[in-house]
């Protein structure tokens, strides 16, 4: 197995608008997305990989002289590995409102001339998966043989199905939801609260004033982190261990090795993400619900759908817990479409969907090994 | 039930074109079986890891669940037959999962050792639990926590208002219609609602 080795983004611009369901459009955007393999004479080996919150278009690879560069999934992806790039022609794209180079928050607002700030267009899972659609046509790929994604990403791999049903074979959802729960929103609106109301967020306007509003972004990631494990994860990882080994008596200096893990993370994300795609990100999570205009009937809502469905979930995930997969598979099973369903007993929580435990990896090499017999790789 | 040869004789009680569940369809071979030979679709469900994998390999389509926790993602009536060969037995809920079975599929088809079989009955007569093909376990390490006979279901069948089709038994690859609960290993029932 190894590595794609180093790839080189690349950029495609649009300029016919993109309709969005607030009703807004997205003019004049550029959207940022790696591909790795090569197409077949068909087209047919296409896999769309959806990415989650945090994560972008650099899937697999390196980026040349970069050290530690890897994309966010190269332990899937890549020649020999589950979803073998040497059968399969494999795209990133990073979706509009994203802050790694797609059209964003960040960028110059064209109708205007000034930065978006705040202003950039709330964005959906289904405006995403227009936009990833369209780019496939300018690739000339009218046909996926799957669409994967995790977390948010299984949430656009789901809406693929839903939106443009002809145009994949295979949907392959990881450690996702129909929709979030109260709880769930509950997690995002305390991380959205912490952005919003540090000082220096300036109403989502603070490029202007060359400040990042680092210590809401920190603690959004930190509460964000904190859900992304499993409470078993963290016991063995951490405990009750104590920074000096000993109580320093402190109420604000770092005590418990759980404090410092989680300040280096939420310091690590607010050096690099930005807190207005944070916030869009986040609604974008909150507002997913197929069954919504279904009069919460997700059957009714996955009528549409034609291609084939692998759900997979982690018993320890509790934000996108095994029983969200499952409402997923019963309104796939009503609709007597085919599909399967791995409930993976890993100790990692949601994360769990990022690693390598060799039960997941070999249900979706199997799927992949025979998507690839379909058209004959 | 991974014997090919009562894989076979019990996929011939499978209407060509079925919609079938299988339950604790271990690697997946008899829904595999059922596709390519008898133009059925379907899934099975499973608990095991490797199981699952081996059924994605086969390109099953299979559910991981554990039976105990019951059918509730599966509506009434909406499987043609669901199977549950070689699983009973294990189940805690035995009886349960037998009315989940007939409430699920138009016809439900079930296997299962069968204990009154004469080799279990000598051993039985000897002080000795029975080891045999069927039954290969010790009494201490045995998987099979519900150990009951061909005319043991007979009767469970009747107590839960489900009407026998059809059965007979299984012995070396061969049907038992005579004498059953005496001749037969492996006793196989197909019933539904009545």
């Amino acid at each position: 197995m190894g590595s794609v080795g180093d790839v080189k983004p690349q950029v495609m611009p649009f300029t016919e608008p993109l309709p969005l369901r607030s009703g807004a459009r997205l003019s004049d955007y550029t959207l940022v997305y790696e591909t790795y393999g090569s197409l077949n004479a068909e087209r047919s080996n296409a896999v769309l990989v959806c990415h989650a919150l945090n994560a972008s278009h650099h899937v697999a690879g390196t980026y040349a002289g970069e050290a530690r560069s890897e994309g966010w999934w190269d332990n899937l992806v890549g020649p020999g590995k589950p979803l073998d790039t040497n059968r399969f022609f494999v795209i990133g794209i990073n979706n509009p409102g994203s802050c790694f180079g797609s059209t964003g928050p960040m960028h110059v607002d064209p109708a205007t001339g000034r930065i978006y700030g705040a202003d950039f267009p709330v964005v959906t899972v289904e405006d995403w998966v227009d936009a990833q659609a369209r780019l496939l046509d300018r690739l000339g790929i009218t046909q996926l043989a799957a669409v994967l994604g995790g977390s948010l990403g299984g949430m656009q791999a789901l809406s693929w199905s839903l939106r443009h049903p002809e145009r994949l074979r295979h949907c392959i959802a990881v450690a996702t939801a129909p929709n979030l729960s109260a709880q769930n929103i509950a997690f995002n609106e305390v991380a959205r609260r912490a952005i919003v109301t540090d000082p220096e967020f300036h109403g989502g306007h603070y490029y202007g004033y060359r400040v990042v509003p680092k210590r809401g972004l920190r603690v959004a990631r930190m509460i964000g982190h904190i859900t992304y494990l499993s409470d078993d994860a963290m016991e063995a990882k951490f405990g009750r261990g104590l920074k000096a080994g000993v109580p320093g008596y402190s109420t604000q200096d770092i005590e418990f090795e759980i404090e410092s893990y989680l300040r280096h993370q939420g310091d690590k994300f607010s050096e690099y993400f930005d807190a207005n795609t944070y916030l869009l990100i986040t609604r974008a999570l909150d507002y997913f619900d197929p069954a919504r205009e279904f009069g919460g009937d997700l059957s009714a809502a996955f009528a549409t759908a034609r291609c084939k469905f692998q759900l997979v979930s982690f018993t320890t995930d509790w934000r996108f817990s095994p029983e969200r997969s499952r409402e997923i598979v019963r309104a796939l099973l009503d609709n007597r479409f085919d599909v399967s369903y791995a409930e993976i007993d890993a100790p990692h929580g949601h994360d769990a969907f990022l690693l390598d435990d060799a039960r997941y990896h070999g249900v979706l090499r199997a799927r992949f090994d025979n998507i690839a017999r379909e058209f004959g790789a | 039930m991974s014997d090919k040869k009562d894989i076979e004789l019990i996929a011939e009680l499978v209407p060509p074109g079925s919609r079938v569940l299988d339950l604790g369809c271990g690697s997946g071979e008899l829904l595999a079986h059922l596709r390519d030979h008898r133009q059925c679709s379907g899934y099975g469900i499973e608990i095991a890891d490797a199981n699952v994998l081996a059924c994605t390999q086969r390109g099953v389509n299979v559910i991981q669940l554990n039976l105990e926790e019951g059918l509730a993602m599966f509506e009434d009536r909406s499987f043609d037959v669901v199977l549950q060969l070689d699983t009973l037995q294990h189940l805690r809920n035995a009886e349960r999962m037998l009315l989940e079975t007939a409430r699920v599929g138009r016809v439900g088809i079930v296997s299962f050792p069968n204990f009154a079989h004469w080799p279990n009955r000598l051993r039985i007569a000897t002080g000795r639990m029975p080891v045999t093909k069927a039954l290969p376990y010790e009494w201490y390490d045995t998987p099979n926590i519900r150990v009951g006979t061909y005319a043991d279901f007979e009767v469970l069948a009747r107590k839960n208002g489900l009407q026998i089709l059809d059965s007979f038994g299984i012995q070396d690859g061969r049907v038992r219609r005579r004498r059953p609960n005496l001749t037969a290993s492996v006793g196989v029932f197909k019933f539904e609602r009545a």
